[in-house]
């Protein structure tokens, strides 16, 4: 059952939309808060969307020569596919592609130079100002269950570099429209599982396989991402809290006709792909339950929860995965 | 590797094959089913199709999907006039047959002129990343980098003939082909400009028919 968190308790829902992983993460700061009250309104997200700025990436042609034109390729490069351009510090079957459609730049997808525009922040998901490569190693720890790149890593210098680039003309330290993941209204009825199955079956499986574990080419290359098990995002991923899931679904899913699920049948596969196994948080401490307390202690998130008769969390594979020999 | 086999068996000789099938045991995928006598004019002997008419390479397509496709142009969801008569004089059991036969065979490309080299780049970069302003994925996105394909649904596109490709996405675009799951590629070819679909066909023509050699496997 999940209750999405809306209007009535700002900071409420800023901690919870902020503990999510993904760069969804700030959805309700900056401009977000509605100053007006006389007249009926739409939701507080929906009207701050409306009013943040618009901006548009810059175009791929306008990428410099030279060292620096080639470090911004190169972030592109490890953007678009991540399996063969960052190796060894990926752990499962994803890339960075797959949740930031078309290479991090479409709306609504968590594009990759909104965030950027954000970054140095506070997070509260692990309580101190995080610059953007900080932002970055949490996307290998979690989304891609792999090891973080150290500071200064080819690897994060590229991708800094890639962010910077596409974030170029837009206003440093606001929410531009479509930063992050729409946010969902509350579903009309609660988001449920089994109909998440069934819309899971008619719109899903086609590519992400019935199973959920993807499919991949002839070569052995990942094709359809595997949306849960030992090969996708672990327990700490953005993408394991229903709500940032939801809006993701909502505005990207089936790839190209995005927009075309209800908010409910987005709610309900959300709600579906989440109460599967997947990998471990990596910041499992004690037990199952302790881990749910100190991480996952919100509707939005299924870890710790008995789930057709399953303890989520009680037999995920092992948390970054990746391979020292890679 | 099986398909390695079915090449070297087929380069034997085909005259082997239906010693194997008068045996009265199982034919095996290698042998000639009866019906490969209806597609061999168009298709070529070893499924190499032609390039000039368009008529499309069937070696090393999955079986599952040729088998829909006849099943397909029989019942009218895929519109092709010649395709629906011969479809509809085979069998469940031959079209099957026909089916895995094709799907075994690893021909080789025959050589044609290249393309625009030019047309072919402005293609591969479509194929790759697809045109998101118009919320259009781009073909590898689904039938993988190297167009080799995907499971049963997502066919390989690499080194099939460009006249193809383009009447195939013209088909789509018209709605004369209405097998796609979910209207997948109703819904991609709707959003392609003529130039766009000559140059993702161009591009897929050039491309090897054979996957390149993977490097190291390093799975955990």
């Amino acid at each position: 059952m999940t209750r999405h968190p809306v209007a009535s308790s700002i900071p409420a829902a800023t901690v919870l939309v902020l503990t999510a992983v993904g760069f969804a993460g700030y959805v309700l700061s900056g401009a977000a808060t509605p100053a007006t009250g006389a007249t009926p309104e739409p939701p507080p997200a929906q009207k701050a969307e409306a009013a943040r700025p618009a901006y548009t990436p810059p175009a791929e042609s306008d990428i410099p020569e030279g060292p620096f034109g080639d470090m911004i390729r190169l972030g592109e490069a490890i953007f678009h596919d991540t399996q063969r351009n960052a190796k060894g510090f990926v752990g499962n079957d994803l890339s960075c592609a797959n949740c930031h459609i078309d290479r991090g730049r479409q709306p609504n997808s968590a594009p990759l130079g909104a965030a950027y525009l954000l970054y140095p922040a506070y997070r509260a998901k692990n309580g101190h100002v995080n610059t953007f490569q900080e932002r970055l190693q949490g996307c290998f720890r979690y989304s891609m269950n792999g090891k973080a790149p150290p500071f200064n890593d080819k690897v994060l210098v590229a991708l800094e570099s890639y962010a910077y680039f596409l974030a170029k003309g837009g206003p440093t330290g606001v929410v531009v429209k479509g930063q992050g993941y729409p946010k969902l209204k509350a579903p009309e009825q609660p988001a449920d599982y089994d109909r998440g199955a069934k819309a899971y079956a008619q719109h899903c499986s086609l590519c992400h396989g019935t199973d959920g574990q993807g499919q991949k080419s002839a070569d052995g290359q990942t094709v359809f991402p595997p949306l849960w098990g030992a090969r996708s995002f672990n327990w700490g991923a953005g993408m394991a809290s229903i709500n940032a899931a939801a809006g993701f679904i909502k505005a990207n899913m089936p790839l190209g006709l995005g927009g075309s699920l209800s908010d409910q049948e987005a709610w309900d596969i959300a709600t579906y792909m989440d109460s599967q196994e997947r990998p471990q948080d990596p910041r499992f401490v004690d037990s199952v339950a302790e881990t749910r307390k100190r991480f996952h202690d919100q509707p939005t998130s299924k870890y710790g929860l008995v789930v057709n008769g399953v303890l989520l969390g009680e037999k995920s594979p092992p948390s970054g995965t990746v391979n020292a020999a890679d | 590797m099986r398909s390695m086999a079915g090449a070297a068996l087929l380069l034997l000789g085909m005259s082997a094959l239906p010693v194997l099938a008068a045996d009265g045991k199982n034919t095996t995928a290698n042998a000639v089913p009866p019906g490969a006598a209806s597609c061999a004019p168009c298709h070529g002997k070893q499924g190499e199709g032609q390039p000039a008419t368009g008529a499309p390479r069937l070696a090393g397509l999955n079986a599952q999907y040729l088998e829909r496709q006849l099943a397909g142009f029989k019942d009218g969801t895929r519109k092709n006039r010649i395709m629906m008569m011969i479809a509809s004089d085979l069998s469940d059991g031959e079209k099957k047959a026909l089916a895995s036969y094709y799907a075994d065979m690893a021909t080789p490309k025959s050589e044609t002129a290249p393309a625009d080299a030019a047309v072919i780049a402005a293609g591969a970069k479509l194929a790759a990343t697809g045109d998101w302003s118009k919320d259009l994925p781009g073909c590898a996105q689904c039938h993988g980098a190297a167009g080799l394909g995907v499971g049963t649904d997502f066919p390989r596109l690499a080194g099939q003939w460009a006249v193809y490709i383009e009447k195939a996405l013209q088909s789509w675009k018209a709605g004369d082909r209405k097998t796609d799951p979910m209207g997948v590629m109703a819904n991609v070819a709707g959003k392609l400009t003529d130039d766009q679909i000559k140059s993702v066909a161009a591009y897929y023509e050039s491309l090897p028919v054979a996957a390149p050699t993977p490097a190291s496997e390093t799975k955990p």
